[in-house]
């Protein structure tokens, strides 16, 4: 891979990329979603790829989300490799007995006769009032079930490469991808790579603690480091990448460098992804731990609508802070974490624009 | 089989399409028979749901079918799985729960596969392997290759979203897919009548803009014209079709025994079925036609029965899967990328 050829492209075009090269190099690919071939594209992710590859291959479906993953069961094991798109996470709930009960397990089930070669896309809405049923983010039930893989690209290199990863995976791999990401720009190599899964990302290195991040919360964490770098504390950010299989070996050398640990994750905070991170953490770094870890998460909470009451739901870099300063025995001043007058909290912060 | 006295009214070809349709019966017959004696042994450690009296509709359907075509069903597969070919050894060495069952343990009875003769799977979860055999229909149509893919469901099935979100999108696309509805009126034990309106099941699909046709399931003949009517137009391309056979189970809903004195179904109805045992009618058939002579139908059925003991004779012979592949296969190793 030549760095100088790469360019500068958005989260959405590099997942466009990445299927239009898997569309072009493997005849058994094909793409299957509520308004994949449409003039919008799944927020431009899949534009143009019909027109290029085809109606047959790049396919609108009916408003059969569990049948439709079943529809690509029976075709992974027949041998194509679909790639199915639901433009929000929270429509992939009604696939879950096919997800779930089917995908995941047939494989096993089945003595591994056979595979199921499936990539799942998923988009983590928020803002402009998306609320409860538009803004779910799940990936902490789909890491819990045995035989999926999930992923959770950041940025719009590894948007195009674990996608590509994803549809040459020979398992069901759900690739979540967050609403805010889409727009960020990224220096995106030409031509075909894939970002290996299971391997997390150190974005930025530090000593004094580890900040392990998924998706959108992992540009808030470098948002978090840059503020607490002024304060003499310099963080090592972790972008996660991929749920499952997990990255142990990177978050708990990392661990063991800082002694500290917070865990950021765009899902609610119970029973998720941050308490996987700890559990690890505390189970086999024990030893180097300074301070007990911590996790910043949605509270245990449905999304609200009202941008009013959004504004409290969402943690941003100054929670993170926060979190890494308790550890530290400094306190945060709680005004400072109200949300900002003045701004906006229900549309992307602009200054998210990369590259990274 | 010995030389016929009299088959001047049948011809070869009929003869021989009639010993094959019992001989599928048959073998379904004896192997659940079988298990159902042998149950008590306790070494058959899963649930099992035979299909002692519904023989008819799984032998034809499957008779329609060609070897390069495919198979799937759901918890009451046993049927489906032997008459279109598959494994009895893996078969019965599966319910064992042995290394060397067709899913090496991992499954059971209500998860079979055997792909050398296309059956790609069965799973438990009532409607959920409807939606992947039209994923299955859908991958032949993307191949043009032709081949038809089944799909057995019973009444309860029908109830299922997905069942109408797949027979939707089977119309929709034309595929090659054939469902076949044993309806046998219970749901464990909850009769038909609490569970849907007083209308037809062929109907209800039927609105949905599919061929449909309905049956006899204990007619294993008319079941067989029916299917395979359904399944050359789906191979012709013609698209889907709905199929609804009344039969009905003798058994109770899982295990070895029957349970007309619990209070779900009465004796006399049962009997009235049994009266109509699909088995003995085409035994009757042949013999009446001359196809086949009463010592010919006792050496088929010990035949079949040899066939069964020594089945399950290697079965009780295999070893269990080692502990080591209690976590194995969870993923496929990568391959077959580009």
């Amino acid at each position: 891979m030549n760095e100088n050829t790469a360019r500068i492209l958005s989260f959405a075009e590099a997942l466009r990329e990445a299927q239009d090269i898997c569309l072009a190099r493997n005849p058994a690919v094909y793409l299957m979603g509520l308004g994949v071939p449409d003039p919008k594209g799944v927020f431009g992710s899949t534009l143009g790829l019909a027109a290029r590859h085809g109606a047959e291959r790049v396919l609108d479906m009916p408003l059969s989300e569990n049948a439709m993953t079943g529809v690509g069961i029976g075709a992974a094991i027949r041998g194509l490799r679909p790639v199915i798109t639901h433009q929000r996470v929270d429509f992939a709930v009604t696939a879950m007995e096919q997800m779930v009960n089917q995908a995941a397990k047939w494989h096993y089930m089945f003595g591994g006769a056979m595979k199921v070669p499936m990539t799942i896309r998923m988009v983590i809405g928020r803002g402009w009032g998306q609320g409860p049923q538009h803004s779910q983010s799940l990936q902490a039930w789909f890491a819990h079930i045995p035989g999926l893989k999930v992923v959770m690209p950041t940025t719009a290199r590894d948007a195009k490469g674990l996608l590509i990863a994803a549809i040459e995976d020979d398992n069901p791999v759900v690739c979540l991808e967050h609403r805010w990401l889409y727009g960020i720009r990224d220096a995106v190599p030409e031509g075909h790579y894939s970002v290996p899964l299971g391997k997390a990302r150190v974005m930025r290195q530090g000593s004094d603690v580890t900040i392990v991040a998924t998706s959108y919360m992992a540009l808030e964490a470098l948002h978090a480091a840059d503020v607490l770098a002024e304060e003499g504390i310099v963080a090592e950010v972790i972008d996660l990448r991929s749920l499952k299989p997990l990255d142990d070996a990177t978050i708990l050398a990392s661990v063991r460098k800082t002694g500290r640990l917070v865990a950021a994750d765009t899902g609610w905070k119970s029973f998720g992804i941050g308490a996987e991170v700890v559990a690890l953490a505390v189970e086999q770094a024990f030893e180097a731990l300074k301070a007990a870890p911590s996790r910043v998460s949605l509270p245990d909470v449905p999304s609200p609508t009202s941008p009013a009451l959004a504004a409290h739901y969402y943690p941003r870099a100054v929670h993170i802070a926060a979190a890494v300063r308790a550890q530290f025995g400094r306190t945060t001043d709680r005004a400072t974490l109200a949300p900002p007058r003045g701004v906006h909290l229900d549309v992307p912060d602009p200054s998210f624009t990369g590259p990274f | 089989m010995s030389a016929l006295a009299d088959d001047r009214a049948l011809t070869l070809a009929d003869r021989t399409h009639l010993l094959r349709l019992y001989t599928l019966m048959l073998r379904i017959r004896v192997v659940e028979e079988r298990i159902a004696e042998l149950y008590a042994e306790q070494e058959m450690r899963c649930p099992v749901h035979l299909s002692i009296g519904q023989e008819a509709v799984e032998a034809a359907a499957c008779a329609a079918l060609e070897p390069r075509d495919f198979v799937m069903s759901g918890h009451r597969s046993h049927g489906h799985y032997l008459a279109k070919g598959g494994s009895l050894k893996a078969m019965m060495a599966e319910i064992y729960g042995r290394a060397t069952g067709c899913a090496g343990g991992k499954g059971g009875s209500m998860h079979l596969v055997d792909l050398s003769v296309g059956f790609l799977g069965a799973t438990p979860i009532v409607g959920a392997t409807i939606p992947i055999a039209v994923g299955s229909a859908f991958a032949s149509a993307m191949y043009g290759d032709d081949s038809v893919t089944m799909i057995f469901l019973g009444d309860g099935a029908t109830e299922t979203g997905v069942f109408h979100e797949s027979i939707n999108f089977a119309v929709l696309k034309r595929l090659p897919v054939v469902f076949v509805c044993e309806n046998n009126l219970y749901s464990v034990y909850s009769p038909l009548e609490v569970r849907q309106p007083p209308r037809s099941i062929a109907g209800l699909a039927a609105g949905h803009g599919i061929s449909v046709a309905s049956g006899d399931g204990n007619d294993v003949e008319a079941a067989y014209g029916l299917t395979r009517m359904a399944v050359d137009r789906a191979r012709a391309g013609e698209g889907p079709s709905f199929l609804e056979f009344a039969t009905y189970r003798w058994l109770e809903h899982c295990g070895p025994n029957y349970d007309n004195d619990i209070g779900y179904r009465t004796e006399a109805e049962f009997l009235a079925w049994r009266a109509g045992d699909p088995l003995a009618r085409l035994e009757q058939r042949l013999l009446d036609l001359g196809a086949a002579t009463s010592r010919d139908l006792e050496a088929a059925r010990a035949s079949q029965l040899a066939e069964m003991n020594a089945a399950v004779d290697f079965a009780k012979a295999s070893p269990f899967p080692d502990a080591v592949m209690m976590a194995a296969n969870i993923y496929a190793e990568r391959g077959g990328q580009t």
